[in-house]
């Protein structure tokens, strides 16, 4: 896309600096910031109420806590941000006048992706960022890293799922459908999935199921997000019990950074083929 | 670049294999103002879109400027043009000059010309606002300036008084009226004849996604031919002898539910009947002689289409 002789960033920022600034402006960023940054200090104060301790705990478990709450909510919200960039405006009417303009619609759609992109990372960055404040006395540097490794991973996961709404945003005919296919991605990834996963594992009585499961994984951007920081963790993997499937070395940071890029790439590759 | 502005050959679009715009072939020459006439549904909106590739025509060719649309230098072109579409919902959480702003660097016009443009609008008081808070006919007038960023050579505008007051509708042709000066080429759709008569040097009427007759208004009322409308209130008394001379000057007098009467009367008899009226002078309240609005020569041209679609 971008080699093309014509190709031209600075259009490309206007768009993205407008998405930016609208979503700033309507406060979207300081809400979903706010959010995130409450929900990271709730799970890690009271996130081992359950087992009767209130207060900080390990880092990891923490981590862990704040994994199992993220899969619900970061791509809820990215794809809320995402499912009415194009279908929107084309309903405002204003799509049909920057079309007219000169302006590709390669870059129109890509100017759009990195403004919202740049909305989503700002709320991750400075939501989970302003939590480590108040954590980060009772962590090591180890701990700030697995800390830090969860938010940076978040932001993939979310990027992922901004990069899927623009792709429904561009398919679908109207808001509606859109909306519905939004909801229906969450639901298919964040919970169908799992279950339908977890069915067939049982249901197979576990034959040959070691072989492909793990893989499956990374057919999930959700679950790809759930392994770097679960399983990364070596003293939790037992705890989880899918530990002696994760033996084979499918899941080398190398293998599930590549699916989670490829997750993000891929719908908004084919969002920019739908959308010529 | 070419000497005709604007050129479509045969062009067609098809939604699910019905045809919305049917064989459409338009020329513009440059400096002239086109008026695009047509019911809603017509195919107006959609003959405007493909001119801007917005939508691509199933059939036929379009050039702007002796360029095809998506040819290698598409942008230039584009950059060339401006284009106010129907019913726009600009940003409402910039404002005027924000949104102007956006749409200047998209277009590589000079930002510093947007406070102008805003002023020419008659929106300098409302730069720095919201568009939240605009009304319609502000948020149009908003349209209006984005469409005349970076001085285009072509102005396409899609109904472009839509929510426009008496007051900055004239004001609004106006502008046009300077921009025509400077030698632009406009295009501009309405379901309002009345108010683009007199503002356009040639009319094109659409009916069902056919163009069903282009022309100067005076051309297209000449072809129609429209007989004029006599309405004259007689006294109650002398009711019946108004009726009586009309009738005896070869005119056929109608009653109207107000008590008026109507006929007629063909170009060539004007005169004819004010001699009438002259005589019945004692015996009328009041009277008019209603020329063929450009409605009515609208509505002959589209009925004469629909006609000879059916022969």
């Amino acid at each position: 896309m971008s080699r093309r002789p014509d190709w031209q960033w600075p259009l490309v920022w206007a768009i993205a600096a407008k998405e930016w600034r609208d979503r700033l402006r309507n406060r979207w960023v300081l809400a979903v910031a706010v959010v995130f940054g409450a929900f990271a200090l709730l799970i890690a104060y009271f996130g081992g109420a359950q087992s009767g301790v209130v207060g900080l705990r390990s880092t990891a478990a923490t981590v862990a806590s704040l994994t199992s709450l993220a899969i619900y909510l970061v791509p809820l919200i990215a794809l809320l941000l995402g499912f009415d960039a194009v279908v929107g405006e084309r309903e405002r009417g204003v799509l049909d006048l920057l079309l007219s303009l000169p302006v590709r619609r390669a870059e129109l759609l890509v100017g759009k992706y990195l403004g919202l992109a740049a909305a989503l990372a700002m709320a991750t960055l400075i939501g989970f960022g302003a939590a480590l404040v108040p954590l980060a006395r009772g962590m090591d540097a180890a701990a700030v890293a697995i800390y830090l490794r969860f938010v940076g991973t978040a932001l993939l996961l979310g990027l992922a799922f901004l990069s899927m709404a623009v792709l429904v945003s561009t398919v679908a005919r109207d808001r509606t459908r859109a909306t519905g296919a939004a909801i229906a991605l969450w639901f298919g990834f964040v919970l169908v999935f799992d279950l339908t996963l977890l069915g067939v594992l049982v249901a197979s009585a576990g034959h040959s199921a070691s072989l492909w499961a793990p893989y499956a994984l990374l057919l999930n951007p959700a679950d790809v997000f759930r392994v770097i920081n679960v399983f990364g963790a070596d003293a939790l993997r037992s705890s989880f019990g899918l530990g002696t499937l994760l033996a084979q070395g499918w899941n080398a940071p190398a293998t599930l950074y590549g699916a989670m890029a490829a997750w993000i790439v891929a719908p908004l590759g084919l969002a920019l083929w739908r959308f010529r | 670049m070419n000497a005709v502005v604007v050129e479509l050959e045969g062009v067609v679009k098809r939604y699910g294999g019905t045809p919305v715009v049917h064989g459409v072939s338009l020329r513009c020459e440059p400096g002239e103002t086109l008026g695009l006439a047509g019911h809603n549904g017509a195919g107006k909106s959609t003959l405007f879109k493909m001119m801007l590739g917005i939508l691509r025509a199933d059939e036929g060719h379009i050039h702007l400027f002796g360029e095809p649309l998506n040819g290698p230098r598409a942008r230039e072109v584009r950059r060339a043009i401006g284009y106010l579409p129907e019913n726009v919902a600009l940003y409402d959480n910039l404002s005027g000059l924000e949104t102007l702003r956006f749409f200047a660097r998209l277009k590589s016009a000079d930002p510093a010309a947007c406070e102008g443009l805003l002023r020419r609008v008659g929106l300098e008081h409302a730069m720095r606002r919201a568009v939240r808070e605009y009304s319609k006919g502000m948020r149009q007038r908003l349209g209006f300036a984005q469409a005349l960023l970076g001085q285009p050579r072509l102005l396409l505008l899609d109904e472009p008084t839509n929510g426009l007051d008496p007051e900055a509708i004239h004001a609004f042709y106006g502008v046009l009226q300077e921009l025509k000066q400077g030698g632009a080429t406009i295009i501009l759709s309405s379901h309002l004849l009345a108010e683009v008569q007199s503002r356009v040097d040639r009319l094109a009427i659409m009916a069902v996604g056919q163009l069903v007759a282009q022309g100067t208004v005076q051309a297209l009322t000449a072809v129609a031919a429209l007989p004029a409308q006599l309405r004259v209130m007689p006294r109650e008394e002398a009711r019946g002898r108004v009726g009586d001379a009309l009738r005896a000057a070869g005119f056929e007098p109608m009653d109207r539910a107000d008590g008026q009467l109507q006929a007629a009367v063909p170009a060539s008899r004007r005169l004819a009947v004010l001699r009438v009226l002259d005589g019945l002078a004692d015996a009328l309240l009041d009277y008019a002689l209603a020329e063929p609005t450009l409605e009515d020569v609208f509505l002959y041209h589209q009925r004469a289409a629909g006609a000879e679609r059916r022969a």
